[in-house]
């Protein structure tokens, strides 16, 4: 019985969340999985994700994976990063396409409108590289990561939850947005812990040794 | 504080090994790339670019396993460029354990590849490099095959098409100031950073702290990539970024 299954349902890089784990918890069994049965069997699960929404979804449902994520979301310590946040909204700007609808709320594009800086400067979409994270309130999946700390973000579509009290933590670009999202056993991150060099691995050694509760 | 402008040190591969030379002559073993990459990460890169200087399709396998190797042990940004020609070679280098991938000589011959891969794998891990060198005062033209062929593009316009058709990012070389030393040229820096609304990187010429501060302040760039003067010893990453702090750019610690 694996420890750790990153789902696979086809969609972008995989094998850094994997390495990542890997390197956080050399002793643990970790598996990149598409199989349903491998993944209910495993204690947490993570779900990456990148590229565009809509493709994520399809790639999704053509793996047949939709039921077994929307079965484990509910009841293990669940991470997801990136799209793999974005795909548990109700629905999104990218495109008219079913998400998981697990929380509340959509996701929304950076608008052009908003996008200059206190001292004028036109930011630039993506938001790519590396933000301070604020976080709004305490949770083991902050345990030793000081408030603030950068993180490393590649994305042009963030989350907008319905009820704020979901949100954990939040980046500026410049207007702020909500980066992080708990709600029980779900930790959902927009920005790319597996990219964030220390405090990255510091989150995912957190997340392995979570219990699931906020 | 807001997002952090970014410091990039590139390195030169060839058989899957990195590689010093002038010119792309007098090629020496530099060292292992896993090594070169963490010691760089050590040092507080932001991200790291490779370039496969080489690039043809018998050694392609050695780049595959190099990037396998350093995405093992480093966990920041990894952009890897040189001979991309197809959807395919992008998912390999990426399932490679690379997050982006930079798309130069067969995006300006075919630029729905641009479009299509952007699709494919989203905007985020797309870049699109440019070689460029003056032809007049102030116009520059895209140089293609590892800068050996004019194709009488202008760079400023391709750069916005390039961003338009679907790229994330903009890694920006000055084939003048290559290897030169003598700085960003900061004029056509500027002039892209103004053309496209994607990020821009610096890249050719960086010779002194200095440089590294002047492109982000005097031309723009939203990050800035070097080689000789890390690869050298110079100077670390980390002196690179405290100069940069010192000219009141924010850098991540």
């Amino acid at each position: 019985m694996p420890e750790i299954a990153v789902i696979d349902y086809g969609m972008g890089n995989l094998r850094s969340v994997a390495k990542a784990l890997h390197h956080v918890a050399p002793n643990r069994d970790i598996v990149v999985s598409a199989d349903p049965a491998v993944i209910r069997a495993a204690r947490r699960v993570v779900l990456p994700g990148q590229s565009a929404m809509p493709d994520c979804i399809r790639c999704l449902d053509e793996t047949g994976l939709r039921d077994v994520v929307m079965e484990v979301v509910r009841d293990r310590p669940f991470l997801g990063i990136c799209l793999g946040l974005q795909m548990l909204f109700d629905e999104s700007e990218e495109g008219p396409t079913a998400t998981l609808g697990v929380v509340e709320g959509r996701v929304v594009r950076f608008r052009d409108e908003d996008m200059l800086s206190a001292s004028g400067d036109r930011l630039k979409v993506p938001h790519m590289g590396w933000s301070p994270v604020r976080q709004t309130r305490s949770h083991p999946l902050w345990a030793e990561i000081p408030d603030a700390t950068r993180f490393y973000f590649a994305h042009s579509y963030y989350p907008a939850p319905a009820d704020p009290e979901i949100g954990a933590g939040t980046a500026a670009y410049p207007t702020p947005f909500t980066c992080a999202i708990a709600q029980a056993n779900i930790f959902a991150v927009q920005f790319h812990p597996e990219k964030s060099h220390r405090a990255g691995l510091q989150l995912l050694a957190n997340f392995v040794a979570w219990d699931g509760r906020a | 504080m807001g997002l952090a402008k970014r410091v990039i040190p590139c390195l030169d591969i060839a058989e899957g090994r990195v590689v010093k030379g002038v010119n792309f002559v007098n090629l020496r073993d530099a060292g292992d790339p896993v090594e070169v990459a963490r010691r760089y990460d050590e040092q507080g890169a932001d991200e790291i670019a490779f370039l496969d200087i080489r690039a043809s399709i018998e050694n392609r396998g050695l780049l595959y396993n190099m990037i396998e190797a350093v995405a093992d042990q480093v966990f920041i940004p990894l952009t890897v460029g040189g001979g991309v020609n197809s959807i395919d070679d992008i998912r390999a280098l990426l399932n490679a354990g690379a997050d982006k991938v930079s798309i130069n000589t067969a995006g300006v011959k075919n630029p729905a590849l641009i479009a299509e891969a952007s699709r494919h794998f989203g905007a985020q891990c797309i870049v699109a490099a440019i070689d460029a060198k003056q032809c007049e005062v102030d116009a520059w033209q895209v140089y293609i095959h590892g800068g050996r062929t004019p194709t009488g593009i202008d760079a400023v316009e391709w750069a916005a098409e390039a961003a338009t058709l679907g790229a994330g990012e903009i890694l920006l070389t000055s084939m003048d100031r290559d290897g030169a030393k003598t700085g960003f040229d900061l004029k056509l820096t500027r002039a892209v950073v103004d053309a496209v609304d994607v990020p821009v990187i610096a890249s050719g010429g960086v010779g002194s702290l200095g440089d590294l501060v002047d492109g982000i302040t005097i031309g723009g760039a939203d990050a800035v990539l070097a080689a000789s003067i890390f690869h050298y010893g110079e100077f670390t990453v980390g002196q690179a970024k405290s100069a940069m702090a010192a000219a009141g750019i924010e850098i991540r610690r």
